[in-house]
């Protein structure tokens, strides 16, 4: 078994869950649900060996090159997807609110497809710029803070829906179909707070860790570079977020759309400054 | 008049203190951050007028777009930012501590009204001996109250977790710190680079921005540069610079002497840091090669610089036009001209790898590459930054903080009891100043512990 056969079954997983999701607001099945929940749990298992896996092929190659997989934009996809599970599996347990998996596994998922099919999985040697025990802090700590940004961004996306709903619905009667499914407004509210709560001092902390790098490795801890920036930009959204849960006038929608305008900001900082803008950063995509 | 000042005063007061003007502020820094990131910054005009018009770069110059985070406006932006930082926290910091220091010891009624957390009993028992076993309940269960008297009610208080609720404070406070770091930084300290010859030392460093020189007040040494390679490629695999700090001539100390120099492992003397950045040859190479006459069999040791013609023994020349160190998978490689006495040039490749690549040519010659001798500069960046352990002081705190912010709660229980007849009543009141739900499901378990208590 190689890394390279765990991950295509890892897909394979993430693909099940997501349609048995799916079929669960469909049907409103419990038993689907938690179909789709073991399906999940154990792509989750078996993403946590391939990556560990491939870790240990890489020190199998000749030439002494081997480095923990989170060096290339192959390695950093397919480590955000795991980060997309673990964050959901911890909310998973806290709030048990099932139909949240139809909108955050497809984040893993679409993740994993585009890694599997389109980016170069080959093991490349690291050059001498990564070789430091600061890539693996600060990569971690940063897709960390993206995945639980990602899950609040679905989350946000499920309060629109509803709210939208409840809206037009007459006089407050309960919604019916695929959004009593849903967790109230008031939960999904609860838990982007919580999610954005988990992600901010994760970033803050990815930020701090490049910085720190950055400043070991070239002497200057903050540069304005391109990927510095975006994820300071990230940054403020999050923490006009956090502060626009006491201000009237700005919970509720206000908020929901600050959470999914950062996860877009942060798709960006990730993967928009290593593609489309110039830098630092475009080897460490 | 009067009224007028005052209420200027006031209300600008009020726009600093505002949460709004909170969320503006950092929507803004936002917004405008991104310019910087599709405009390229500190570049040249000309490479600037590469891009875009005359008239579009005299407009983008003056909004000052081209150096836009160190422009007036973004320095004002983060200057209102940390206004509004400071009137936020000296606004309601007061209360705050009020709070942890001064807590409110007697819940009557009006606070009872405001807990969603409470419970009431009515049990026979003296007061005496309920106000004992209630207060080891909470101190078992929560923590060691404080008891206080009023006339014939009896007042139990307990909390924890109240410094938690400096945690927003702490954290606001880091950003300031950070600010006064960078500050700190950019005023005290400069960057610059140096390139220093393999042999040679150097007690300058040139800033960016090409002003004049810096005097080091100490020398740095190259003794020594090397690229290694991963094995039969031509990717980098670490360059290192052995370097010697030399005060006086005489290198300063055992640790300092030949002390390698890779990226992410710099040098740090006197507040100074190098850091291995670049490097580039210096000079032309020198090579020996063994050339053996295929006819005669003697072999020649020889030495040449690059470009240099040198006659072979037995006639004709030859010279090194071209080199590199890593030839595709192949290593070091050389391409010779020969200047047979008779016939026409001939050029080769030679391998320093493969000693007996040269034979299948077939020449009157077999050129062997024994060793090659580069020079090189090592291309170091320099740093002199006092701010940056206040810097690092600040994440420290920002981390923490948000984490106590998020994390922690300041949870208070109030316990009153009063006698209703022959019986007593008691009245058990919490709340919680984060994570409430945690808090309800941890009074719902008091609640029930105090049952069996008071059953007993």
């Amino acid at each position: 078994m190689t890394s390279s056969q765990l991950f295509n079954i890892v897909t394979v997983s993430y693909f099940s869950s997501m349609v048995l999701f799916v079929v669960y607001l469909a049907t409103r099945s419990k038993g689907v649900s938690l179909g789709a929940n073991i399906v999940a749990y154990i792509g989750f298992l078996a993403h946590t060996a391939a990556i560990g896996l491939r870790w240990y092929e890489s020190y199998q190659l000749p030439g002494n090159v081997g480095h923990a997989p989170l060096s290339n934009l192959y390695e950093s996809v397919v480590f955000f997807a795991w980060t997309i599970l673990l964050i959901y599996i911890l909310l998973d347990f806290k709030y048990k609110q099932r139909a949240v998996g139809a909108f955050v596994i497809p984040f893993a998922f679409f993740a994993m497809i585009w890694a599997q099919l389109q980016l170069n999985s080959a093991m490349e040697p690291l050059v001498p710029a990564l070789q430091s025990n600061w890539l693996t802090y600060h990569v971690i700590t940063c897709f960390l803070g993206y995945a639980a940004f990602a899950v609040a961004c679905g989350v946000s996306i499920m309060y629109l829906i509803k709210v939208g709903k409840e809206e037009q619905s007459p006089d407050g009667s309960p919604v019916g179909g695929i959004l009593s499914l849903f967790p109230s407004t008031r939960i999904l509210d609860d838990i982007n707070y919580k999610a954005i709560m988990i992600g901010f001092p994760l970033l803050t902390l990815g930020i701090v860790t490049g910085a720190a790098w950055a400043n070991y490795a070239w002497g200057t801890y903050w540069s304005w570079d391109p990927k510095e920036t975006w994820s300071l930009i990230v940054w403020f959204i999050y923490a006009a977020f956090l502060h626009a849960r006491f201000t009237r006038g700005w919970v509720g929608r206000r908020a929901a759309w600050l959470s999914i305008i950062g996860f877009a900001a942060t798709i960006f900082c990730y993967l928009g400054v290593n593609l489309v803008l110039s830098g630092l950063h475009s080897y460490g995509g | 008049m009067n009224v007028k000042k005052r209420s200027l005063a006031t209300a600008t007061w009020d726009f600093f203190c505002s949460l709004k003007l909170t969320i503006a502020t950092l929507i803004l820094l936002a917004i405008t951050s991104i310019i910087g990131t599709v405009i390229q910054q500190n570049k040249s005009p000309e490479e600037y007028l590469q891009v875009y018009s005359e008239s579009t770069y005299q407009i983008l110059d003056t909004l000052k777009f081209f150096d836009m985070y160190h422009s007036w406006w973004f320095l004002s932006l983060l200057g209102i930012f940390s206004l509004n930082l400071i009137s936020c926290s000296v606004k309601r910091f007061p209360r705050v501590w009020k709070t942890v220091h001064e807590p409110v010891l007697v819940a009557d009624d009006a606070l009872f009204r405001t807990l969603s957390n409470v419970d009431e009993h009515l049990v026979s028992g003296s007061m005496d001996d309920l106000q004992g076993r209630l207060g080891t309940f909470l101190s078992d269960g929560f923590a060691a109250p404080v008891v206080t008297r009023v006339g014939e009610t009896v007042h139990l208080f307990s909390q924890k977790g109240r410094y938690a609720r400096f945690g927003v404070y702490v954290t606001h406070l880091s950003i300031l710190i950070i600010f006064a770091g960078a500050i700190l930084g950019s005023l005290f300290g400069y960057k610059a680079y140096v390139n220093i010859e393999e042999g040679k030392a150097t007690d300058k460093v040139w800033p960016r921005g090409g002003e004049a020189p810096i005097e080091l007040g100490f020398s740095v040494r190259c003794d020594e540069f090397s690229v290694s390679y991963y094995d039969g490629t031509s990717r980098p695999r670490e360059f290192k610079s052995l370097l010697t700090v030399l005060e006086g001539g005489k290198p300063v100390s055992e640790a300092l002497t030949e002390r390698p120099v890779i990226v992410n492992s710099p040098l740090t003397y006197k507040g100074i840091t190098f850091y291995q950045s670049s490097y580039g040859p210096t000079g032309d190479p020198v090579f020996s090669f063994k050339v053996r006459n295929r006819a005669s069999g003697e072999t020649a040791e020889l030495s040449v610089k690059q470009g240099q013609r040198l006659d072979l023994p037995g006639g004709g020349a030859f010279r090194v036009a071209d080199f590199t160190p890593s030839f595709q998978t192949f290593g070091p490689a050389a391409r010779i001209e020969v200047f047979p006495a008779a016939g026409e040039r001939r050029s080769f490749v030679v391998l320093q790898a493969h000693p007996e690549f040269d034979a299948q040519r077939g020449g009157d010659y077999i050129f062997s590459m024994v060793d090659y001798k580069q020079r090189y500069y090592t291309g170091l960046q320099v740093a002199k930054d006092p701010g940056v352990w206040v810097v690092w002081l600040g994440c420290a705190m920002m981390v923490i903080g948000s984490m106590v912010a998020f994390f922690m709660s300041h949870r208070r229980i109030w316990v009153t009891l009063q006698p209703v007849g022959k019986k007593t009543g008691i009245k058990l009141g919490g709340t919680a100043h984060r994570n409430q739900p945690a808090f309800e499901i941890f009074f719902d378990e008091l609640k029930k512990k105090l049952k069996t208590e008071i059953a007993s």
